[in-house]
């Protein structure tokens, strides 16, 4: 029977969270469709536990590639043994993480199996009757959200925004069947050579993956003052963020900028520090689940797309916030 | 060193109408510009080819209008362009326009490298890239924020991922896509300007770069739009506005509360 594929994505031997998010998308399109629910790992010395740990949050098969030549993602091999899984198991319907790696193996892959591929997903179904995937994504600046399907061809493809939706939970009950793939030298050829991961110390946590974003924009005033910022992302254990105009002024680097020309988060909190909210801010964050704004400016955009709005100085508001979680923090602790 | 630019013409703001029935976008009367993303290639490509000897051909497909970037990227400093316009291109999706630029692409031949935008400001999908190097059977880079070295038959590249950059060593040809990290786009020059209004951009159609026509325009493309809407933005949530320090203290009282009811801290 034809199944629904996940891509389960490592990162230097470590199974990221977002497989577990691509599982719950899957669980409910499989449900549907009554058919078997499976995630594909590519890696190397892939471990028993995190195989087992797909099976246990939903993952009725997992197949596996393990092979020195998968330990980082290259992009040849990558997709050329994908497209020879696709073509051998044929299933209806492959998602994967909006990541730098999903969103530059799935186009590659949708190419070569010349089916349609819808980027950065926020919602899937299923459509009645036809079986076919509804494939939800915001467009245009964000302002729009479109629908599209694959009608013709198969399998049907997307990249899912990390964060749209919680992690699968674990099922100690569960069982799965676990499928080993071997390939020969030939399909792990790359014309490119991976050398090394630089980490960015800057970036603690990455602002695409953070639960919680604390973000400044031009209210701010200078670039020392991303300190506080910084503060008040460490004891919420968020990223710092970015608008476009202070990386602009080089007052943060490009990696922290958030928004159209940035990065698109979807955190658990969004705090926007002076920011006053262009559309190409507000389509980078307004899949966010709790929205805070501090703005001077009583009219300020931003103030639309915020749950909770305080027109007011920063300055005087982050600091004091800062202590007050602080101390918040140190009587739970003694509880 | 023969680079290859391919970009899109974007509208320049993010009101834009869409057409209920096609689900494709209303181009009149919006100010058209290059997408701002591809500056980043185009500045890069035009440096290359600064320190390397070389030429920089830019190419985009699109309406007839789409010639005004072409023409702007000259005027930045690239050499030649190509204009990919025909009614058989309407309404292709990512798969049918990787299609016709690496059919392009092929058809011009000879080059070391593609540089492309990370990704276009209106479609947003940062499909076309991998796409075109999917095309072409070529490795790819996306997301590069450095070009490290540039050598004979190969080229190291730095690419902003999760967390950090990979670094990468690359042979040639190869595609990149580019991240704004990566340059600093230059305006046009004067001189580029006067090129740009003599130059001819020769418009080429299916037939000049061998396009199927059964892979073209809407018939061509996998994907079909079913519908668009737009989504509520405004979260009507509560307001609160500080004047002096009791309401200093009954902002600060607000967000904890609002904190904690979430279970966020």
């Amino acid at each position: 029977m034809a199944e629904v594929w996940t891509l389960a994505e490592q990162r230097h031997g470590i199974l990221s969270e977002v497989s577990f998010e691509l599982l719950n998308r899957g669980k409910k399109l499989a449900e549907k469709l009554n058919s078997p629910l499976s995630s594909v790992i590519l890696g190397y010395c892939v471990k028993k536990e995190d195989i087992n740990e797909l099976i246990l949050r939903g993952a009725d098969k997992v197949y596996v590639v393990d092979d020195k030549h998968l330990e980082n993602f290259l992009i040849e091999p990558y997709a050329r043994i994908l497209v020879s899984l696709l073509d051998e198991y044929n299933p209806h319907i492959f998602i994967a993480a909006a990541t730098t790696l999903g969103r530059t193996l799935m186009p590659y892959i949708a190419i070569k199996k010349k089916t349609g591929l819808t980027a950065d997903c926020t919602f899937l179904d299923i459509e009645e009757n036809s079986n076919n995937l509804l494939q939800t994504r915001p467009a245009i600046g964000g302002n729009i959200l479109a629908t599209i399907k694959t009608p013709n061809t198969r399998p049907q493809m997307a990249t899912v925004r990390p964060h749209s939706i919680k992690p699968a939970l674990p099922n100690s009950n569960r069982k799965g069947e676990v499928i080993y793939k071997k390939y020969n030298n030939e399909i792990f050829k790359s014309r490119t050579k991976f050398i090394k991961f630089i980490k960015d110390e800057s970036q603690q946590v990455t602002v695409q993956d953070a639960k919680i974003v604390v973000s400044a924009g031009r209210g701010i005033g200078k670039k020392e003052k991303f300190k506080m910022i910084g503060e008040l992302a460490d004891i919420l254990g968020g990223a710092v963020g970015a608008s476009r105009d202070v990386v602009d002024r080089g007052w943060k680097t490009y990696p922290h900028q958030i928004g159209l020309s940035g990065k698109t988060v979807s955190p658990l909190l969004y705090i926007a520090n002076g920011i006053s909210g262009s559309v190409q801010h507000i389509a980078g964050i307004q899949t966010s689940e709790n929205i805070i704004a501090i703005n001077k400016d009583p009219d300020a955009q931003i103030f639309k797309l915020a749950d909770l709005s305080i027109v007011g100085d920063l300055h005087e508001i982050v600091p004091l916030l800062i202590e007050r979680i602080k101390e918040y923090k140190a009587r739970e602790a003694k509880r | 060193m023969k680079i290859i630019v391919p970009i899109k013409q974007v509208p320049e703001t993010s009101n834009v109408k869409m057409d209920e029935k096609t689900g494709t976008m209303i181009r009149e009367g919006i100010e058209s510009i290059i997408n701002p993303l591809d500056l980043y290639a185009i500045e890069e490509a035009i440096r290359l080819k600064e320190q390397f000897c070389g030429d920089v051909t830019v190419i985009s497909m699109g309406p007839g209008k789409a010639i005004e970037a072409i023409k702007e990227a000259i005027a930045m400093g690239c050499d030649n362009g190509i204009l990919l316009s025909d009614r058989k291109f309407a309404g292709s999706d990512t798969w049918v326009t990787s299609y016709v630029l690496s059919q392009c692409i092929k058809k011009i031949g000879n080059f070391d490298l593609i540089l492309c935008g990370e990704r276009a400001t209106d479609g947003d999908t940062a499909q076309v890239g991998p796409g075109i190097a999917s095309f072409l059977d070529l490795p790819i880079s996306t997301f590069t924020s450095e070009i490290v070295r540039v050598e004979k038959d190969s080229i190291q590249v730095k690419r902003l991922v999760e967390g950090g950059y990979e670094l990468l060593d690359m042979k040639l040809p190869a595609v990149l896509t580019v991240v704004k990290e990566i340059s600093n786009p230059r305006l046009p020059t004067l001189k580029g300007k006067l090129k740009a209004k003599e130059i001819k951009i020769p418009i080429w159609g299916p037939q000049i770069i061998n396009a199927q026509d059964d892979c073209l325009g809407l018939n061509g493309s996998p994907t079909r739009v079913v519908k668009i809407f737009t989504q509520k933005i405004s979260r009507e949530g509560e307001k609160l506005i500080v004047k002096d320090e009791d309401g200093l203290n009954k902002a600060i009282d607000k967000i904890m509360n609002y904190l904690i009811s979430k279970d966020i801290i």
